[in-house]
């Protein structure tokens, strides 16, 4: 930081302070902020999503669709490829397709399915299809939690004209709150919890920028498509 | 940006003549609002989850040192950097110093209203870094040289035919033969050209929905997923935001988040809800190399400290404006200046000063909805009527306003006068009507009377009537009561 940003900051924090009617807050006060900082509590959760898990998949599925992303599910993982190449042929899509480097995704026996063409890595630009996996699912609103990192380069998400997602149904929870708690839980050495991205996906890329006319693709996915496995 | 508000009155009579902006006022609020109570009905938790959202607010407000403290801490802990910035000017040094350094040459944008409040875009031109609006509506006003007239539609008094215009007229440099004139057509066309320039931006400018202190994480919510690219493709992201966007923790943000875009747009979420916290990590193979966060004041410490501070609770939703008369007879540029709406009538002032904004405050019907539907409870028509006695006590009516509430207020604090008065006017008016119960010109009205018939008094004054009514009600004597 520079110096002319380091006397702005005083500025600007001296200029809060004076508004406030008061100098720097007092060990005690700083103290109780900190505590709220360190142990958040959740405020109040909707309790729609307060369901069985079985309801749960249910609401989330339900969510989802309601927002023009489309929902398959397969009961074992090895269904998983063909659930895949399926939904592809039947929408006419290409069956190259750039896949997330994560570990979870080797669990699905590909190779039965030669008929996918599959790259793994970041998305470019002329990839059509990605499939990835993803954190959680909230039955709450039917949104998906995508973290990046080397087994999810975040590109995937928004690159390729379509999105196809595996997520397991155990991975369906009920508010996001559950989803920040279990990355909370994950916290390392250095005591930090966040990826460089988090981002919560609620249906495919959209926009009533023109006549209030919902258009979907507008600079993200055209179609998100979610296979929920129910095998663990 | 160049504040145009001192010349609202002219604004207003062009708004009011002007067919494709009636147009497209005309289909736009309904939708917004009919969306919003659909989704709010949705929701047995939504008054609850209101009132814990303005309490978050307030508790930021009221430790806002604190907060950007610790916020600061926590970008920097992840590997980004923090500029804090006094004012607009500051603001834009800093986003051209960093550039420099970075040798950007062109930078994608996702919406930000900061940078409209700082006149971003035009710096940047003139400095030879070529902005890229990457929001439609943001895209589309930009080709048209305009300023968006919505916080959350920005191109919402645009038609389709308008757009298909702006697109052929700007399009055919990149090769574009055909004039396309469907929504899906349109939105493909801005997505493949946008796409080229996604790529080849060397920055990434958004703005910033909320800043968690808890994570030092800036949070962006869009439904086009253009802040995403803005923020994975190049390799420096900017964020532009002020010092009231920061909130404690991740589930105060998660709590207002629910509130944001029922109330924004009648979405249960929005599409897209991003949180962004330091540059790439060792490794990541994709993300931004370098992330830096301009924290600018820009009149908000002083807000803070003033009897307007309640509006520093503001999310940005356009609630007030979805929902405002005025608003929907007129749109958002007639405002003059960055924040169109009830929204625009409280900030602009405090932000441009009253002098320059003193029209804005009395844009309003007082009919009170958009208090009524402002998720944060921001007392929206009681801040306006602050701000109408501030210009009053700082003489900067005009002459007829003032003369004209002095001699009435002269009258009405005098029965002895009013009353008489008053029956006198009641008749004239009634005369005047001959009968039909309403006035189609009236002497010094012609404001109302050249849109609308007058409606002409019937019956006696209200004091004649209570009278009246007073007497008929008295039950007679030795009746029972």
């Amino acid at each position: 930081m520079s110096s002319n940003s380091e006397s702005a900051r005083d500025g600007i924090i001296g200029a809060v302070r004076r508004s406030l009617g008061r100098g720097a807050l007092g060990a005690e006060s700083e103290d109780e902020l900190e505590k709220r900082l360190r142990t958040p509590d959740a405020n109040t959760i909707p309790a729609r999503s307060n369901v069985s898990h079985a309801e749960q998949v249910d609401m989330f599925t339900r969510y989802a669709e309601g927002v023009s992303a489309t929902v398959s599910r397969v009961s074992r993982a090895a269904e998983v490829p063909a659930a895949v190449s399926d939904y592809l042929a039947e929408h006419n899509l290409p069956s190259d397709v750039v896949m997330a480097p994560d570990e979870a995704l080797d669990a699905y026996p590909w190779g039965e399915r030669p008929m996918l063409g599959i790259r793994r890595g970041r998305a470019e630009d002329a990839d059509a299809v990605s499939v990835t996996g993803a954190e959680f699912g909230f039955a709450e609103t039917g949104t998906l939690m995508m973290t990046s990192g080397a087994h999810h380069p975040s590109t995937l998400n928004f690159m390729p004209d379509t999105h196809v997602v595996i997520l397991p149904a155990n991975r369906i929870v009920g508010a996001y709150e559950e989803g920040w708690q279990a990355l909370r839980e994950r916290t390392d050495a250095d005591g930090t919890f966040m990826p460089r991205t988090v981002n919560m996906i609620t249906g495919p890329s959209r926009t009533g920028d023109i006549e209030q006319r919902m258009q979907l693709g507008a600079h993200g996915p055209r179609r998100l498509h979610i296979v929920i496995v129910d095998e663990a | 940006m160049e504040p145009k508000s001192l010349q609202f009155h002219d604004n207003v009579a062009a708004a009011l003549k002007d067919a494709p902006l009636q147009q497209s006022l005309s289909r736009f609020q309904t939708g917004f609002t009919v969306k919003r109570a659909e989704a709010k009905a949705l929701l047995p938790e939504f008054e609850a989850l209101r009132d814990e959202s303005v309490a978050i607010k307030n508790h930021a407000l009221a430790n806002l040192d604190h907060y950007l403290l610790k916020f600061e801490e926590a970008v920097v802990a992840s590997g980004g950097v923090v500029h804090w910035c006094a004012d607009g000017a500051a603001a834009r040094e800093t986003v051209l110093r960093i550039f420099r350094e970075d040798d950007v040459k062109s930078a994608t944008k996702s919406k930000s209203m900061i940078s409209e409040e700082i006149g971003l875009n035009e710096f940047l031109e003139d400095n030879g870094i070529e902005p890229i609006e990457t929001d439609l509506g943001e895209y589309i006003i930009q080709l048209a040289g305009e300023t968006p007239s919505h916080v959350i539609a920005p191109a919402v008094h645009k038609t389709r035919e308008e757009v298909s215009d702006l697109f052929y007229e700007h399009h055919q440099k990149y090769g574009v033969t055909k004039r396309h004139e469907d929504v899906p057509e349109l939105v493909d066309e801005a997505r493949q050209l946008l796409r080229r320039r996604f790529q080849a931006a060397d920055a990434g400018i958004t703005g910033a929905n909320f800043l968690i202190a808890e994570t030092g994480s800036v949070v962006v919510v869009t439904n086009e997923g253009n802040a995403d690219l803005t923020e994975v493709l190049p390799r420096t992201h900017v964020v532009l935001a002020t010092i009231e966007k920061v909130v404690p923790t991740i589930a105060d943000a998660s709590t207002i988040l629910r509130v944001l875009a029922r109330t924004a747009t009648g979405q249960e979420y929005s599409t897209y809800t991003t949180f962004a916290t330091g540059p790439r990590r060792a490794d990541d193979v994709d993300g931004p190399a370098k992330f830096h966060v301009i924290l600018l004041d820009g009149g908000r410490s002083e807000l803070l400290g003033s009897e307007f501070k309640d509006i520093l609770r503001c999310i940005k939703c356009g609630a007030c404006m979805n929902h405002c008369p005025v608003y929907g007879s007129i749109g958002g540029h007639a405002y003059g200046w960055v924040y169109p709406g009830p929204l625009g009538a409280v900030l602009n002032p405090g932000l441009i000063g009253i002098d320059e904004a003193r029209h804005l405050p009395g844009a309003s019907t007082f009919c009170g909805r958009c208090e009524s539907v402002c998720p944060m409870r921001i007392p929206l028509p009681d801040l306006m009527r602050r701000w109408r006695e501030r210009a009053k006590e700082q003489r900067l009516a005009g002459w007829r306003e003032r003369r004209g509430l002095a001699a009435w207020s002269f009258i009405a604090r005098r029965p002895g006068l009013y009353r008489p008065m008053s029956r006198v006017a009641a008749r004239m008016l009634r005369g005047w009507s001959r009968g039909r119960g309403r006035l189609a010109s009236f002497p010094g009205a012609s404001g109302w009377t050249n849109g609308r018939d007058m409606p002409a008094p019937e019956g006696g004054t209200f004091m004649a009537q209570w009278a009246a009514n007073r007497d008929a009600s008295r039950p007679a004597s030795g009746g029972r009561p």
